[in-house]
């Protein structure tokens, strides 16, 4: 499990490095879709979360249930989510790791003074004590459509 | 039986399958059943209390158990049960981004037998609890100021177990300091208030690590200071240093668990978090210097920095285990002569020079010369020569006096304050009064304006200047350096 790795497009890359700046200070947070551990597209979500969206987000179960539904149309599957830590270094926190979910892969982008920083990916430890952090690959974009598969 | 729909996570653990089926006639019977099969399910919906985690939404068909019977809502085998998954993060309230997860068992850290005796009253409690009470273990406290506010904020930080607790003082205790620096006792008078308070922080909790710095905080060692610490708790009794502590916490990103007393009155906040306003953006600027009289100028009553130091610890605690609505963009004003709280909506200041969107404060800058408080307004007895145009020290009084020559001594402190001690012959108009009742002094006569300690007395030999007074001198130091150098038989306060 420690060396798990995650391959993301440079679309996605760019995708989630441009959501967390436009909602910085804000946290961001949306699906990562594709299939087995490669990252063809990503899905924006609302942050609906009432503690703050400065230092906390929430994809609530509706928006949960559309993701694996858009997961689906979009032909892969719901690889984990993504969010980001304005000015807080890309590690995942004690909040982070009370709320986490088995299989998934947790991607954490940090954005400093409203640009975007270090991006790592994260997964459950089985006995949820912590996480392990994988190896970020960059690969090729998959469809040269790409842009327009980053939905809003 | 019924169908539970298994989301993309947890179909590791159910051979790969979206749905399956499990036996009972509610929820709680279905979600046995389940876990009873795929044993590995567990630990990922239920808590160490068994409890469904509050990321876990149980749907039957498309309602939300929480607005049906919860784990007794009715599951009929025409019912489609789903689990679905909140997905939650963010990034830390207080503890460090990657800090370990503190857990009882395995690896982590544990309570001995003996914390978990002393801490009993917190394990009980569901918001503290081993998890919490570990929390407080693994935390770090800087209390700046072992005095009036630090001491009952390192006390009950101390009994309640945070595991580190730093204290930032430079002074000795003093007999005045007794009746409200409940760290310290009348045997500790003459010794360094850290070592008096240490040894009482250890009596009351050898379990905890105290460490200690016998300096005066400044710019040059401020962020050093702070760096290791979780929460920092602003103690101190003077605008130049509050500012510091305010604009250090604002630059690490560490919350400023802030009080502060006069007489019979306290504040008390919890600034510097980043989504809440800091203390500059409640006072962009000091006050001048010498408007706001400090405790020793003004006095304070005994208990009040229990009272506010008591709300300090607190607040800190409830950062350190994240319960609870902390003290931020709210400024508590308590009242002890009406027994009443009050309390101020306080905004962050986007324009806030520290913690604005565009701040022009991004390092520390010199905080007494912000506060305009000069160098020998900081230290008026000091040996610096004196003004002879506006200032005599107590010997050269004491001289004069013997002399025969003609000066009229005038005390400008509070009648209270005159009864403890006061220079033979002075005349008492408390410096509020000076501007009604000037009059009453002849501009003819030499004048020596005397308060405790020179500082009023200086603003009252201002004054008078300005209405037209040409012979009006200042005794430096006040007369608690008259009693030091000319009359030790009077008592000092």
């Amino acid at each position: 499990m420690a060396d798990r790795g995650l391959t993301i497009s440079a679309d996605v890359d760019a995708a989630i490095r441009r959501h967390g700046e436009e909602t910085y200070p804000n946290e961001c947070c949306g699906a990562l879709v594709g299939r087995g551990d490669r990252v063809t597209d990503v899905a924006p979500l609302p942050n609906t979360t009432d503690e703050g969206p400065r230092r906390r987000f929430l994809v609530r179960p509706s928006d949960y249930r559309e993701a694996e539904r858009r997961a689906g149309e979009l032909g892969g599957e719901l690889l984990g989510f993504y969010h980001s830590h304005p000015d807080h270094p890309a590690r995942p926190s004690q909040y982070d790791l009370d709320h986490a979910w088995p299989t998934f892969a947790y991607v954490i982008v940090s954005v400093a003074s409203a640009s975007a920083k270090d991006m790592t990916v994260w997964f459950l430890k089985e006995d949820r004590s912590s996480f392990d952090e994988g190896t970020l690959h960059h690969g090729e974009n998959t469809h040269s459509d790409a842009a327009p598969a980053v939905h809003r | 039986m019924a169908k539970i729909l298994i989301p993309t996570p947890l179909r590791p653990y159910t051979d790969k399958q979206d749905a399956v089926d499990a036996a009972g006639a509610t929820v709680g019977e279905l979600l046995a059943d389940l876990t009873r099969k795929h044993g590995g399910l567990k630990a990922h919906l239920f808590n160490d209390q068994g409890k469904l985690r509050s990321f876990v939404n149980i749907y039957v068909n498309d309602e939300d158990i929480r607005y049906l019977q919860k784990e007794q809502t009715p599951v009929a085998a025409s019912d489609t049960v789903s689990i679905i998954p909140s997905v939650a993060g963010g990034v830390e309230t207080v503890i460090a981004p990657g800090s370990p997860k503190p857990r009882s068992g395995e690896g982590g850290p544990t309570l001995s037998n003996d914390e978990i005796k002393r801490y009993s009253r917190h394990l009980i409690m569901p918001e503290v609890g081993v998890d919490g009470q570990l929390k407080l273990k693994a935390a770090k406290v800087l209390c700046i100021g072992a005095g009036g506010l630090g001491s009952p904020v390192a006390m009950y930080l101390a009994a309640a177990g945070v595991g580190t607790i730093g204290l930032v003082d430079f002074d000795v205790v003093d007999f005045s300091n007794l009746q409200r620096q409940i760290l310290h006792g009348t045997p500790d008078v003459g010794r360094s208030k850290l070592a008096s308070a240490k040894d009482r922080l250890n009596a009351l909790n050898p379990e905890i690590q105290i460490d200690t710095y016998e300096t005066a905080l400044s710019s040059e060692n401020a962020l050093q200071l702070f760096e290791p610490y979780d929460v920092i708790v602003d103690g101190t009794d003077n605008f130049p240093t509050r500012y510091l502590v305010n604009d250090a916490c604002v630059l690490l990103g560490k919350p400023n668990a802030y009080g502060s007393i006069f007489r019979f009155e306290g504040q008390a906040s919890v600034f510097a978090l980043r989504e809440g306003p800091c203390y500059r953006c409640l006072y962009p600027e000091p006050p001048p210097p010498g408007l706001v009289p400090s405790c020793a100028e003004g006095g304070v009553l005994g208990v009040l920095p229990g009272i506010i130091g008591v709300i300090q610890a607190t607040e800190t605690i409830k950062l350190i285990l994240g319960v609870g609505e902390p003290l931020v963009g709210r400024f508590l004003i308590f009242d002890a002569l009406r027994m009443k709280f009050r309390e101020l909506k306080l905004r962050k200041d986007p324009d806030c020079p520290v913690c604005g969107t565009h701040p022009t404060v991004k390092h520390l800058i010199d905080y007494d010369q912000f506060c305009g408080v000069t160098p020998a307004q900081a230290a008026h007895t000091a040996s610096t020569p004196v003004n002879n145009a506006t200032e005599l020290t107590a010997l050269e009084l004491k001289a004069r006096l013997d002399r025969g020559d003609k000066l009229r001594i005038v005390d400008v402190r509070e009648p209270n304050e005159y009864q403890i001690n006061r220079i033979a012959g002075s005349v008492l108009i408390p410096l509020g009064e000076v501007p009604r009742r000037y009059q009453e002094l002849d501009p003819e006569e030499e004048l020596v304006m005397q308060c405790k300690s020179g500082a009023r007395s200086a603003r009252a030999a201002d004054f008078l200047r300005s209405v037209g007074f040409k012979k009006v001198l200042n005794l430096r130091g006040g007369i608690l350096d008259w009693i030091d150098k000319v009359d030790p038989s009077q008592p000092k306060y």
